[in-house]
């Protein structure tokens, strides 16, 4: 039994970002992290193993440097790891993403037993996409919005988010599963031994070359040209501007902010 | 010269970067308080891995040495220098046997005091012999026909005493030949004639629990001998050399957590129409707490590294403790008159550390006990 | 009759996806086919919705209120509650027969569970969380205009184009994002709840929108998950969206959590009524349940009335409230970033400070 989790490291979009003078992001400037979702998904799968003894395989897209973000996983206790990287895949939209990946996973293997976790959506993309069309392009069932998976037999029991409550769902494996924690904080640290081992447990990379036989692989639907949608413009949004400041907790200055609350018929 | 860390010990310092703000922070403030054994985030300690630096994993250690103990060691004390105190204390123990033991005593205790989450101890100190360890009185008696050791006597002032599952004791076996009739020998909890006395109410360092041990015809197996008889002195000064570069790392901890807090709280703090981090006299302060602590931060890393290195760091580990735990006081001091009033009150955690510092220029051996270990060290050169 | 997403000039007419749940209209909705309407004139076709459910026919006419000129219907027992399979089979199967150019969906949970696995299926490209949509070139130079900082003096635009331009936050709000999607249909986009405004209701409009009743099939097979139960949580659903007031807490309020969420419930009253709403590190922390979260990873809001206590105003938090109307921020630290946008900021001490604005606005008013 596996559990596949797709996992992206992303730029810490919490913390201080720098923007470049033509509107994009300056990458360079920011830390990168471990997606907040897919730490979600890593917990899941986690407990799952801790319950099941069943294999944990973290799987990522994304250039060379994502290989330290696998080895902190694997020092969690993630028991392989999968990079997918290769210069056609760069520059890819969701729909070619998710190919790519579903790619990938057949490449490895999805058999009667097996589930995929992701995270519901990441920080820098935002679009909760690439979860669900995995799942489609491996015409396998998809439950999202996921706080609790249990295994019972051959199904899981899903707890599925609404807005105002919850859905309890059943659903056979194999299957892909978006997570999402109720609170926004892992509960998976590394360990000192799972880091002295993280660099002799195994690291697979998948390249173009490597996966180009895939039936779910094609050039024309890969990478930047392939993508379906396209960045037409980015642009940094006006900033609003430093209003009007007041020092101190003190009854003049709140009477005075009032006095212009009231004048603006705020009040 | 290559002075970065290697890519696991970034990663042991991010681990335990994660440990101390999301573990130790939040409870940091009720363990001084209450000055009570933090027992749970101990077990935490236990289940990462930390409680078993420096020992091969064969034994149930996490591998590593002196570097991932300063690593690990200063980010906690930057949050809750109790617990910082705590495991840096607990390895001497599975450390201490580790080196000295035989197979038998490795494979019994290793395992229970890394992986197993025990607390391990080390008792040297008598109310009679600090500084002056040759002044110890506390003695461990063969007895050929029930080949045990006999021990009477009293120990005090001994971090975690009161909690430890496998203490090391330094007793005499020969008592008539001082130091070098002294010996190490490991004692388990809960040993008939073993029994707690005082447990201290300190001004600082509350998580850590400081007890009297009282040994009144305590019987200990022989097999409990660590190393052989009459080469207790050198195990235990072997050990607190190790120790030292430890306290050197929790000093650091703790002064660049307080010069941390300085910072922000300087840029926070508005008096006279701006923040005060744009005053001179505050920007000195910064500068001089800044460059102090790294310097001690510096000479800690250099200790560890020559330990690991297997050369010779007796003296280099005095100079790092002395120096960082005077460098904590000054920081910590400062830190907290920086923060004036606010500083004074236990709302904040500066006072906290201000009284935990204080500690490091005095246990494992005292700055003026360092004066005499260094000055030895290059005056026979 | 085969399917194909690269065929663009057969596709026609702007679809809104109409969410129920337990026979109840989502309020995004109405915003989606006012917005529809909107786009639909810009290009010159017609704005039509479709409605999923059973025994939801009723529902389809007040739709039409708000500017459709159809409601496609498909109504049976396997649609009652939503599951991904059924949904999806037949929206994809009621899209690949009439080809709409673009399809809308409202970004809930349960839109952004069904677009992804429809925009797969169909092959075709889907933008979510969208905050602006656009079709015309002029309007679309019209509103880089007012809401970039591009200098557009240089950059030249087919003014004949009119693919649908959808514009979404992205980098946790640091950075907007145009996205098109010019050679696949239908082009497809979820919008974010709470962001269109939805027009004003029209009996006659009602009245005229003509409902189509499409036939489904769903075998018991084509269904893969099983809903066990569905539970409403007992606490009412905080309704950030609609508020015109909202006062949020963050990390300030940590030396006293209660008394902190206790002042930002008052000050919401002394303004008139509002719910209190949190940043990130107030749900983390656990003072606050996730339903309250405003931010990139919570709501985007934009009430009239935002006051922000305690918050540090981190990118991701600003991206959930920068657009309100007017913005009130305290907080200790002076160089906070929620200063920034806040239209009117107070350093200092939120439990000295909300007190005293709680007294001397509940005054003014008496007066």
């Amino acid at each position: 039994m596996r559990i596949y989790v797709c996992v992206k490291q992303v730029p810490d979009t919490s913390g201080k970002v720098a923007v470049n003078p033509d509107g994009t992001l300056n990458r360079a400037s920011m830390s990168t992290i471990i997606n907040p979702d897919d730490m979600s998904a890593i917990d899941q799968a986690l407990t799952l193993k801790g319950a099941t003894g069943c294999q944990v395989i973290a799987v990522t897209m994304g250039p060379p440097p994502a290989e330290g973000m696998l080895r902190e996983l694997l020092a969690m206790g993630v028991d392989d790891a999968v990079l997918i990287s290769s210069r056609e895949f760069g520059g890819s939209d969701t729909f070619a993403t998710s190919q790519i990946i579903a790619a990938a996973i057949s490449h490895l293997g999805i058999g009667k037993d097996d589930m995929i976790f992701c995270g519901r959506q990441a920080i820098d993309g935002d679009t909760a996409q690439v979860g669900p069309q995995i799942a489609e392009k491996l015409n396998i069932p998809q439950v999202t919005y996921a706080t609790e998976i249990h295994k019972k037999d051959n199904v899981l029991v899903v707890k599925r988010m609404l807005e105002d409550g919850y859905m309890m769902i059943q659903v056979k494996t194999p299957c892909l599963i978006t997570c999402v924690k109720e609170k926004n904080v892992s509960n998976s640290y590394m360990t000192v031994n799972g880091i002295m081992n993280c660099y002799s447990k195994p690291l697979t990379i998948l390249d173009f070359e490597t996966l180009k036989e895939e039936p779910l692989i094609d050039i024309d639907i890969i990478g930047l040209k392939g993508s379906p949608t396209n960045i037409f413009k980015s642009f940094t949004p006006p900033q609003k501007g430093t209003g009007v400041m007041f020092e101190g907790a003190n009854r003049e200055t709140i009477a005075d902010l009032v006095s212009r609350l009231q004048k603006e018929h705020v009040i | 010269m290559d002075f970065s860390l290697n890519r696991e010990q970034e990663m042991i310092k991010k681990l335990a970067q994660q440990f101390a703000e999301n573990e130790l922070e939040p409870v940091a403030e009720d363990v001084d308080l209450e000055h009570v054994f933090p027992k749970e985030n101990f077990k935490k300690m236990a289940a990462l891995g930390f409680t078993g630096i420096g020992v091969p994993s064969q034994y149930g250690g996490s591998g590593g040495g002196a570097l991932e103990k300063i690593i690990v060691v200063s980010e906690f004390a930057k949050k809750c220098m109790s617990s910082a105190a705590i495991l840096s204390i607990h390895l001497i123990a599975p450390q201490t046997i580790y080196k000295y033991g035989n197979e038998e005593q490795r494979q019994k205790y290793l395992p229970i005091l890394t992986k197993g989450g025990s607390l391990g101890a080390f008792a040297l100190t008598e109310p009679n012999a600090g500084s002056d360890a040759g002044s110890a009185k506390t003695v461990a008696i063969f007895d050929s026909e029930t080949n045990e050791y006999i021990l009477n006597g009293t120990k005090c002032f001994i971090s975690g005493g009161s909690r430890a599952d496998v203490l090391i004791i330094f007793a005499l076996t020969q008592p008539n030949k001082g130091l070098k009739g002294m010996s190490a020998i490991i004692v388990e909890k809960g040993t008939p004639g073993f029994s707690i006395g005082k447990v201290e109410t300190k001004m600082g360092l509350a998580g850590s629990e400081t007890a009297e041990l009282v040994f009144e015809d305590c019987r200990v197996p022989a097999a409990n001998l660590l190393g052989k008889e009459g080469q207790g002195f050198k195990i235990a000064m072997q050990a607190l050399d190790g120790a030292r570069i430890g306290v050197g790392a929790q000093a650091v901890g703790v002064a660049e957590g307080a010069l941390d807090l300085s910072i922000k709280y300087s840029k926070e703090r508005v008096q006279f129409g701006k923040p005060i981090a744009k005053l001179q006299g505050i920007q000195w302060y910064i500068a001089d707490m800044a460059t102090k602590t790294m310097a001690a931060k510096t000479l800690v890393q250099y200790a560890a590294y020559l330990e690991d290195a297997g050369k010779p760091f007796t003296a280099e580990a005095a100079m790092c403790k002395l120096n960082a735990s005077e460098n904590a006081r000054f920081v910590t001091n400062l830190a907290l008159q920086i923060h004036g009033g606010y500083g004074y009150m236990r709302d904040y955690p500066l006072e906290r550390m201000y009284r935990d510092a204080k500690i490091t220029e005095i246990y494992e051996g005292t700055s003026e006990i360092h004066k005499v270990v260094i000055s030895r060290a290059v005056m026979s050169k | 009759m085969i399917f194909n997403s690269y065929d663009i000039d057969v596709f026609k007419d702007i679809w809104v996806f109409c969410e129920q749940r337990n026979g109840k209209l989502m309020y995004t909705d109405f915003e989606l086919i006012s917005e529809g309407r909107k786009l639909a004139d810009e290009r010159g076709s017609n704005l039509i919705g479709i409605l999923l459910g059973y025994n939801v026919k009723d529902m389809a006419k007040e739709l039409g209120g708000y500017g459709a000129d159809k409601i496609i219907v498909c109504d049976d027992p396997a649609l009652d509650i939503y599951t991904t399979e059924a949904y999806t089979k037949v929206l994809c199967d009621v899209a690949m027969d009439k080809k709409p150019e673009v399809i809308l969906m409202g970004a809930s949970n349960i839109g952004r569970d069904l677009g992804p696995r429809c925009a797969a299926r169909l092959h075709t490209g889907l933008t979510a969380d969208c905050t602006h949509l656009d079709i015309n070139m002029d309007k679309y130079v019209d509103f880089l205009t007012t809401s970039s900082t591009l200098d557009l003096s240089k950059t030249a635009f087919k003014m004949d184009d009119t693919n649908l331009k959808m514009t979404r936050p992205a980098f946790g709000g640091h950075l907007m994002a145009t996205i098109i999607c010019p050679r696949f249909r239908p082009c497809m986009s979820t919008v974010r709840p709470g962001v269109m405004k939805k027009a004003e209701f029209s009996k006659e409009k009602a009245d005229a929108c003509e409902i189509e009743l499409y036939p489904i099939s769903i075998s018991e097979g084509d269904i893969k998950t099983k809903v066990l139960n569905v539970v409403k949580e007992a606490k009412q659903m905080i309704d950030l969206i609609g508020a015109d007031v909202i006062v949020s807490v963050g990390r300030g309020i940590g030396k006293n959590v209660e008394d902190g969420i206790e002042l930002a419930h008052k000050l919401a009253e002394a303004f008139g009524g509002g719910v209190v709403g949190g940043s990130r590190a107030a749900i983390d922390s656990g003072w606050l349940s996730a339903d309250h979260q405003v931010g990139q990873t919570g709501k985007t809001v934009h009430p009239k009335v935002y006051v922000a206590l305690g918050i540090s105003g981190a990118i991701q938090h600003k991206a959930g409230m920068q657009d309100s109307e007017l913005i009130i921020a305290v907080n200790k630290d002076a160089t906070a970033p929620i200063f920034d946008c806040a239209d009117y900021g107070i350093t200092g001490d939120l439990f000295k400070v909300v007190p005293m604005m709680i007294d001397e606005i509940t005054n003014r008013k008496k007066q």
